[in-house]
């Protein structure tokens, strides 16, 4: 197995050098966060299609502050103008992504994952590692820790940030041993009573010849069973991706949310377009059609909630995303704590089996 | 890194194949048909006769569920439940072509409400709760309709404390209903789950094919897990892997005998012996 990578600490967000870097640093002080973090991760090639504009702005806005600091001019009031028009061009894009904007935001390169939310709302976390049957997956994340005080088993997908961590853990596409530890995992919390809190990130289970070998359908099938039936609050987040059974397979629990900007589905896109279309070109028509975005999901009663985003999506504030996980989860343990075993099950099992019981008729 | 499409693109490699499989099997109405399994040309009344399969080879022909439960069941004995479900289009789906039209469209020409037949019925005298699924309407995959009553007949063999005989043949979950057929995984998984708490009875029947979202619930989660020889089974299509993975798949991957070798299924039952296996294992069980 695939020795577990060094990683940086997450809170500096996703360590894409830029050319801008240093001189960033230099007017940090000057910056707002969110431009700071943006400049970190946005180097031209990375921004999405319609972020553009919005990195020219910022690209402005730190000019404009270079050149204050530099020169002694004061350049607030253009500054304070650009930065309304900032935050407008912000809102105003992203109040309307389309469904395959949406999946590219999910995508995004330097989008939070699980590990990145780990060491930004986790404390005293301790990983956890292997199946105790195969092998050490880390597709998917397993240990305990603690979130807004709440002692927890965390279980999530990772995909990787750099070339040799995202081969590593296989981009985030787990075999069947990463579903059987998620389950060691969360048997072991059931038995203490620590609630479970599950982040979804994948584009979908492996699709390879080992994985079909060790049984990866039988693996996630027997997930979907015991998750129904563990006695402890579980908690599932789409926090990017939510590609299908390799989603599903550790996001059955008492509350289903989103992440404002994810997607879930049971076909990506370009899955989808590749039946439709024969190929991948039709996949923003895919997008659309498939209603994977929150919004879609919270008005099919598919998820409970949508956790939003900060303004730009999540990749601009990971700190501001990770507040807003903590919030949720301490809201919802808070809630689901206080129930016996008997009715958190039951309640589960309501919650589970009307779904999709209102989109049915008798002929 | 090459795009990981999810799971059911399954349907979409698998349906490439059927459509061959199936063209060998449609030349149909004739008296006489060519075998997919050894090229013979067979007399089609034989091998109707034979169960559907070949008298040459063994090759064993894809039923449909009317079919299935016609030779599984005693004479008469099966009592049809839920037969009428139909899908509202949860998602308004459309994309080249409307969902709404076209299950109106296999609905007219299989006569069947949607991809699952289900229902109380004898096996050799032992009444059990039977669900098959009917690979004709729209590769029988699982919608809102499937799910609801593959779960309705597991919390109809737990209240009438009956085994239950699930038989699968499918490309996995419905597309069309995107998420909302991904939920049904967890739904009928989830009253599987209390049905075995209870000390229900589940024998589940994989037949040619049992892929995806289908695999990925119910179907593998049989007390026992039988399989009809040659059945393709697995999660993601063979195309989706081979286009992954870029390697040649080895002979005989994702067939019923590559899956007992494996570990994942108990036992091949041919199709002719079906019917004493499930009973055999009715009383085994005591149930």
């Amino acid at each position: 197995m695939a020795k577990q990578v060094k990683r940086k600490a997450a809170t500096q967000a996703p360590a894409h050098k830029t050319v801008a870097e240093p001189q960033a640093q230099a007017v940090e002080s000057t910056l707002l966060e969110a431009e700071t973090l943006a400049l970190r991760a946005g180097p031209a090639g990375m921004a999405l299609e319609f972020e553009k504009p919005i990195l020219k702005l910022e690209r402005q806005i730190l000019d404009l502050v270079q050149l204050q600091e530099q020169k002694g001019v004061d350049y607030n009031t253009e500054i304070r103008q650009l930065r309304d028009n900032l935050t407008s061009l912000l809102k105003k894009t992203y109040q309307n992504l389309s469904a395959w904007e949406t999946v590219q935001v999910a995508r995004h390169p330097a989008r939070p994952q699980t590990r990145d939310y780990i060491d930004l709302l986790v404390t005293d976390f301790d990983e956890l590692h292997g199946d105790r049957k195969f092998g050490d997956d880390l597709a998917i994340v397993t240990g305990t820790g603690r979130i807004a005080g709440h002692k927890v088993m965390l279980v999530g997908h990772h995909k990787g940030r750099d070339t040799r961590e995202k081969i590593a853990c296989n981009f985030g596409c787990a075999h069947p041993e990463g579903y059987r530890k998620a389950l060691a995992k969360m048997q072991f919390a059931a038995k203490f009573k620590l609630p479970i809190v599950t982040f979804i990130d994948t584009q979908g289970a492996y699709p390879g010849l080992g994985s079909e070998e060790r049984g990866v359908a039988e693996a996630i099938a027997v997930n979907l069973r015991e998750m129904a039936l563990l006695p402890t609050p579980i908690i599932c987040i789409v926090i990017g991706e939510g590609g299908s059974g390799g989603a599903l397979g550790i996001g059955v629990g008492d509350r289903l949310a989103m992440m404002e900007f994810a997607w879930y589905s049971v076909i990506s896109p370009e899955g989808c377009s590749g039946i439709l279309w024969k190929g991948s070109q039709n996949a923003p028509d895919a997008a659309e059609a498939l209603k994977l975005t929150s919004r879609h999901l919270k008005s099919l009663g598919v998820i409970d909630e949508i956790i939003r985003e900060p303004l730009g999506g999540a990749h601009r504030n990971p700190r501001a995303a990770a507040d807003a996980i903590e919030r949720y989860i301490d809201r919802t343990l808070r809630e689901l704590k206080p129930l016996s075993a008997e009715k958190l099950t039951d309640t589960r099992y309501d919650r589970l089996r009307k779904l999709g019981a209102d989109t049915i008729e008798v002929a | 890194m090459a795009e990981i499409t999810s799971p059911t693109v399954a349907t979409s490699g698998l349906q490439g194949n059927f459509v061959q499989t199936r063209k060998h099997v449609d030349v149909p109405e004739g008296l006489w048909l060519k075998c997919a399994g050894c090229g013979e040309m067979i007399f089609r009344k034989d091998m109707e006769e034979n169960l559907h399969t070949c008298p040459g080879c063994d090759h064993h022909f894809r039923l449909s569920a009317r079919q299935r439960i016609k030779i599984l069941t005693d004479d008469g004995s099966f009592e049809e439940t839920n037969a009428s479900l139909v899908s509202r289009d949860p998602i308004s789906f459309s994309a080249k072509k409307a969902y709404k039209q076209q299950i109106a469209a296999i609905r007219q020409a299989t006569g069947s409400c949607d991809a699952l037949v289900s229902g109380k019925a004898f096996i050799k005298g032992r009444p059990l709760m039977l669900a098959v699924m009917d690979f004709d309407f729209l590769a029988g995959s699982m919608g809102a309709v499937v799910g609801e009553k593959i779960t309705r007949s597991i919390e109809k063999a737990l209240a009438d404390k009956l085994p239950l005989v699930i038989v699968s043949c499918s490309g996995g979950a419905r597309m069309q209903e995107s998420t909302i057929s991904l939920m049904q995984m967890a739904k009928t998984s989830a009253a599987l789950a209390r049905f075995h708490a209870a000390g229900g009875l589940f024998v589940s029947v994989l037949t040619d094919p049992t892929t995806g979202g289908t695999t990925a619930s119910f179907a593998m989660l049989g007390d026992v897990i039988f399989a009809e020889p040659k059945a393709m089974i697995g999660f993601a299509g063979p195309r989706t892997i081979a286009n992954t993975i870029r390697v040649e798949l080895p002979e005989g991957f994702q067939r019923a005998e590559f899956l007992l070798q494996k570990g994942f299924v108990d036992r091949i039952v041919p199709r002719r012996e079906l019917r004493s296996q499930i009973a055999r294992t009715i009383d085994y069980c005591g149930k």
